[in-house]
């Protein structure tokens, strides 16, 4: 299944810090992941726990100072992007690969029409006459979706809606055909049936352009309905990693089991749900060995001093848990 | 208002290249004061080069300095007396439109040679306040928080220019230079930027935070092209109300040097020198402070409806209420 020459883009090792008010708060302390071709790879976990910061370094965009990459690599078909100086990091970003943004309401400039944003983003990488490019316009609208796109490119961000918007930024994101799209949680601020929407609107746009998608989220139903492989991420480390049914079938984390325990179903109607004690340690104030144990059942003496090893159940199912390994080994 | 918004649209989606502009004008033209504000400004525009053209040269059709002291403080419209005249020496109209002032000079004519003054003073001034305000807010918002350096110095500075009262500063600068027009052009434009450097820093660290600013750059837009097509056209509408009503209080401050006499150097005439001479006879001869009085009031009054009308036009939120 591991087929190294597939490999697209690869986090190794990643440590993105930041100096806030004299502290030093590890947003993301040690993460590696990596996408192959064509597939669709999740990074899941709760606010502040580092994913949308990995998200960004691999574009550049973690503002710095306050942020600080502190080590690791960052490599894009062999090529470290963090070697990279500005400029040749701009002929990545969009091109090669581009990022969805959370907030469609916000993430569209306001003053300029749809048609001038998307039209900027293929200008940006690539030179063509004003036709071709309304042409290229067009048919980008089309293809997320927009009705009737040739009225809306002269319309301005305003005058659409949250799931238009999030199909413009998606058609922007799409302008230069990357290999590589960021999604971080794209439809986070989109009701549900949009939600949806977007969700069919990236697994078609995938089957036809043949992009890898690495999509951030924290929702597991989500992650349930695209995801080729999954990283479970807990305080700026991967907790877990796995293909999806493993994740979902056989989670070898405690946290990864705390989170499935969690989700609402129907067999567990009217039971209380269950929650996992404590609450996400703050990046600056991280406890010492596995940064799950104060919130962990499964802890034991050593968890609160020794950082937890990767421990391999095989065919690329990896788990930051040596107590459960020991018990699964016996 | 929702039929107006659907014949904007409707009138937008013609094929053929993008007009952004035309929108524009579609909602300009719904806002009636900044139309009027407008209208005035170019009514003001084409007299003050009317009056340039026709009041300079050395024959002009209007000549502002021509004493005709058996014909002083005529009321306006009244006729010259022909007998008493040189023929070169009756105005071109037959009458004097604005009357005459206490040295028989045409009030008409000179209230034509001080629009130009105003206009230039007015544009230039604030051309030069604006390009310092958008340079040195633009460099202070965005360089602002990785290189506080830079941020503390400029603002700093911007500070200690506000301490000054600044119609003194000028003054004091007056003083020691020759009198110019243009030398006052560029010491109004010298003393009046730190309002606009305030606006667009604030503007610029508010933009520098915004979702669309990061979403730029993550499709690969230059730091250059993120400032001057992103950031700077988000930061405009302050600046050019700012602006706009920056050109109405130039022309006053002009007004006000030339009434103090610190102004452009006589026998040019401007408004604020026009009402100065024209104070000692204000009961007698009132058109002498009323026409430029008024005139500055309706110049001063169309750049700030105007600049309203602009703010709420370049601002897409507000335009749903037109």
């Amino acid at each position: 299944m591991v087929k190294n020459d597939h490999i697209l883009l690869s986090v190794q090792d990643l440590k993105v810090y930041f100096h806030l008010n004299q502290r030093l708060a590890r947003a993301v302390d040690g993460v590696s992941y990596e996408i192959r071709k064509g597939e669709t790879v999740c990074l899941v976990g709760e606010s502040g726990c580092g994913k949308t910061v990995s998200a960004l370094s691999t574009l550049g965009l973690v503002p710095q100072p306050p942020g600080k990459i502190a080590g690791g690599q960052i490599l894009f078909k062999g090529q470290n992007l963090l070697e990279l100086g500005e400029e040749e990091m701009q002929k990545i970003r969009g091109n090669h690969i581009a990022m969805v943004f959370q907030e469609p309401m916000t993430s569209l400039n306001p003053v300029f029409t749809i048609g001038d944003q998307i039209q900027e983003a293929i200008m940006v990488h690539e030179k063509m006459g004003q036709s071709e490019m309304r042409e290229r316009c067009l048919r980008l609208l089309e293809d997320v979706g927009i009705p009737s796109p040739r009225e809306r490119l002269a319309d301005y961000p305003h005058q659409l809606s949250g799931g238009q918007r999030q199909r413009v930024m998606i058609a922007m994101a799409l302008a230069c055909s990357p290999e590589v799209v960021i999604a971080d949680e794209p439809t986070t601020a989109l009701d549900v049936t949009i939600q949806a929407q977007i969700l069919n609107l990236f697994g078609e746009l995938q089957t036809r352009g043949g992009m890898s998608l690495l999509y951030i989220t924290h929702d597991l139903g989500v992650v349930a309905n695209i995801a080729d492989r999954i990283y479970i991420m807990y305080a700026g480390i991967i907790a877990e990693q796995g293909s999806a049914p493993e994740i979902f079938h056989d989670p070898r984390h405690p946290y990864t089991q705390g989170l499935l325990a969690s989700l609402p179903n129907r067999a567990k109607r009217g039971t209380r749900l269950h929650s996992i004690p404590g609450a996400v340690p703050d990046p600056a104030y991280k406890p010492g060995g596995c940064p799950f144990h104060p919130r962990c059942s499964f802890a034991v003496e050593s968890c609160g001093s020794q950082f937890p090893e990767m421990c391999d159940y095989g065919e690329g199912h990896l788990s930051r848990c040596p107590v459960l390994y020991e018990m699964a080994r016996q | 208002m929702r039929d107006t918004a659907e014949t904007v649209t409707s009138s937008l989606d013609v094929d053929g290249p993008l007009a952004p502009r035309q929108g524009f004008w579609q909602l300009l033209r719904q806002n009636r004061l900044a139309i009027i504000g407008l209208a005035i400004f170019v009514v003001f525009f084409c007299i003050a080069l009317l009056g340039l053209g026709l009041t300079s040269g050395r024959n002009p059709t209007f000549d502002p300095a021509m004493v005709r002291l058996q014909e002083k403080l005529r009321p306006p419209f009244s006729g010259p007396n022909l007998e008493t005249l040189r023929s070169e020496e009756v105005p071109r109209l037959g009458v004097y439109v604005f009357g005459t002032d206490d040295l028989g000079r045409d009030v008409f004519a000179r209230m034509l040679q001080g629009a130009w003054v105003s206009l230039t003073v007015g544009f230039v001034a604030v051309g030069i306040s604006v390009f310092i305000g958008i340079f040195m807010g633009g460099i202070a918002g965005y360089f602002g928080q990785n290189h506080t350096f830079i941020d503390t110095l400029i603002m700093r500075f911007v500070d200690i220019m506000l301490c000054f009262p600044s119609f003194f500063l000028i003054l004091t600068v007056v003083a020691l230079l020759p009198a110019s027009m243009y030398n006052i052009m560029i010491v109004i434009g010298l003393t009046s930027w730190m309002g606009t450097t305030r606006f667009v820093r604030a503007e610029f660290l508010s933009l520098r935070e915004q979702d669309f600013v990061t979403a730029a750059r993550a499709l690969g837009v230059s730091n250059f092209r993120i400032i001057f097509r992103h950031m700077i056209p988000n930061a405009m509408a302050p600046v050019l109300v700012s602006a706009t009503i920056g050109i109405a209080t130039a022309i006053l401050t002009e007004a006000g040097l030339s009434f103090l006499g610190f102004g452009v150097p006589p026998p040019h005439a401007t408004w604020g020198g026009i009402l100065s001479d024209g104070k000692r006879f204000i009961f007698d001869a009132p058109w002498l402070t009323f026409a430029p009085g008024i005139a500055i009031l309706i110049v001063v009054l169309a750049f700030n409806l105007f600049g309203e009308g602009l703010r709420d036009i370049l601002n897409p939120k507000l335009r749903e209420r037109y």
